[in-house]
């Protein structure tokens, strides 16, 4: 059974202390429809309600990424498609479908 | 003077060096390419948050807000223009024989060039600390880059930790915007913070902001501490384990941890086009090889945070000095260059007296448990790498090969100089003995489908 990350670990991690008036945008996490504001980065956008991007391949822990300048490659996310993206570094866009557990697709 | 039609320069980042290279050449006649991986150019420094954000400039950069407009209208200046040739979001991953390719947003592209000046900055420099690949534990330029470019922190009860002028500076620039920060733990002792005092009067008026800073963080400032563990749970950080100056066991109850020890040039690309490296014992890591103005081999120039970590205002001088190289290489007139170098003489001064004063805690991390990890990337633990030194041999890149530290997908850039303090004190040897990982092209991991589909 996958877990929900967000049931899991209940909230987010990152709190939002200034640039509040943007325009909202919603997207898909597991299939659960999230809010965002625009400029965010996709990291910025999850952990806002998530703790979490997804799980360690090589270890228990769960994964939140580390450098948040493209360095440390610690951020990547699944897209429902079986694509993975770079969270700290990709803008959040109107419907992006992202997922913290491996999709289905993916073989 | 006319340019020659076939020279072409590209500089490969735009932070304050890399613009300020790309200036010199523009005033010169030159049009360069510029590549960039930001979404707007200003580096990490002077990193400017995507459109609609509305904090003003000196809230965003504090005292150095009219440096990072002067750099910001410069570089958009001279694209509106049309007298350099950027591309923005674009990663160089690779250079081999007079070519730079990179990941663009149309995809791959290769950039033949004739001049290279690489200002590709600097990343956080990391020592392990247990517990420290758990989500919530971040690098300090992490906790700086997400408060600056997103306007949030990366928890709720934040607690910083490692040695360098940035552990002082996000902490007040947190706190100022409202996060809550818990404790601030400086492995540096005081007694060498103030042995290294009169080296760093070099710069004054930065003394002067530091220490301000510092005296408005109060109690919550610890100089001289070890860091034992980083407790967690399934969510991420809920304690920090240290002992005071005095030795006494303390825990910081947090939910983040920012980890970081100055920082660490990025220098693969260097690498990748015949620069050479010498380590250096004042900042405990390899540094390229080049002469005064920053030429590191035929037509290679280095710049900024990537040839000796000089910060913003160094980064700019650099820049500036990279560029004057290349434009006398290529046989035109340059600008005068010694009082930028008399400048780089007293930037270096101080720089040195902040590596002494924030030393890189090499006694900690040669003592981690066996169960530390030190590869954050794939888990690789102290003990793996202390076990493999012992059969393989003391050498950075034989470890790697067997252990894989340094093979993960950060390259290394984490890793390698806690890796090679393992090996050199299992081996009984230099850390500069332990030699240096090699570079590998792309120095960033590209999509396999994205690299091979250039038409």
């Amino acid at each position: 059974m996958k877990p929900d990350m967000r049931q899991d670990f209940g909230g987010g991690r990152i709190v939002r202390l200034a640039e509040f008036e943007r325009p909202r945008v919603r997207f898909f996490l597991n299939g659960v429809v999230c809010e965002a504001l625009a400029g965010d980065t996709v990291l910025t956008a999850i952990l806002v309600s998530a703790p979490a991007l997804r799980r360690s391949e090589f270890g228990p822990e769960a994964r939140a990424g580390f450098c948040l300048m493209g360095a440390c490659q610690d951020c990547w996310i699944w897209q429902e498609d079986g694509m993975r993206l770079r969270a700290c570094s990709t803008p959040i866009a109107e419907g992006m479908r992202l997922a913290t557990e491996v999709p289905e697709c993916w073989p | 003077m006319t340019v020659p039609k076939a020279s072409t320069v590209v500089i490969v980042g735009a932070g304050p060096a890399g613009i300020r290279a790309a200036g010199v050449l523009v005033a010169a006649g030159i049009r360069p390419v510029v590549l960039d991986e930001g979404q707007r150019v200003g580096g990490r420094i002077y990193r400017r948050p995507p459109q609609g954000f509305m904090r003003p400039p000196e809230l965003l950069y504090g005292p150095d807000a009219g440096k990072a407009c002067a750099l910001h209208v410069l570089f958009d200046t001279m694209v509106a223009e049309g007298r350099v040739d950027y591309h923005p979001l674009s990663s160089a991953v690779a250079v081999a024989d007079g070519a730079l390719y990179a990941m663009t947003p149309g995809g791959r592209r290769t950039f033949a060039y004739d001049r290279l000046i690489l200002a590709t900055g600097a990343t956080d420099r990391l020592a392990p600390v247990p517990g420290w690949q758990s989500a919530g534990v971040y690098s300090l330029g992490a906790a700086q880059i997400a408060l600056k470019a997103q306007g949030v922190a990366l928890g709720r009860k934040i607690v910083l930790a490692g040695s360098g002028p940035l552990l002082t500076l996000v902490a007040s620039q947190l706190r100022k915007a409202g996060a809550k920060v818990a404790a601030v733990l400086d492995t540096a002792p005081l007694s060498a913070q103030v042995l290294a005092l009169p080296g760093m009067l070099a710069r004054p008026g930065l003394v002067l902001r530091g220490l301000r800073m510092r005296l408005r963080l109060g109690r919550c400032y610890h100089a001289g501490v070890m860091l034992d563990g980083i407790d967690c749970n399934e969510r991420g950080p809920v304690s920090i384990r240290w002992r005071d100056m005095r030795g006494r066991s303390r825990v910081t109850a947090c939910d983040m941890v920012g980890l970081g020890w100055h920082l660490r040039g990025e220098m693969q690309l260097a690498g990748l086009a015949g620069c050479a490296f010498d380590y250096d014992e004042g900042w405990a890591q390899w540094l390229p090889r080049t002469d005064r103005l920053g030429r590191a081999a035929e037509g290679l120039y280095l710049a900024g945070d990537g040839v000796r970590i000089l910060g913003a205002d160094g980064a700019e001088l650099t820049g500036r000095l990279a560029a004057t190289a290349c434009l006398s290489d290529m046989g035109l007139p340059a600008p005068d260059v010694t009082p930028d170098l008399c400048r780089l003489a007293r930037y270096e001064r101080f720089a040195r007296a902040l590596a002494r004063a924030f030393p890189w805690p090499d006694a900690m991390l040669r003592t981690v448990p066996d169960e530390t990890i030190v590869c954050r990337c794939e888990g690789i633990t102290a003990g793996e790498v202390r076990e493999t030194a012992a059969c393989s041999g003391a050498e950075a890149n034989r470890v790697k090969s067997l252990a894989r530290i340094g093979m993960g997908r950060c390259q290394g850039r984490y890793c390698q100089l806690a890796g090679a303090e393992l090996i050199a004190a299992r081996a009984g040897i230099a850390v500069c003995a332990a030699g240096r990982l090699r570079e590998q092209a792309p120095v960033r991991p590209v999509l396999i489908g994205a690299w091979i589909g250039e038409g």
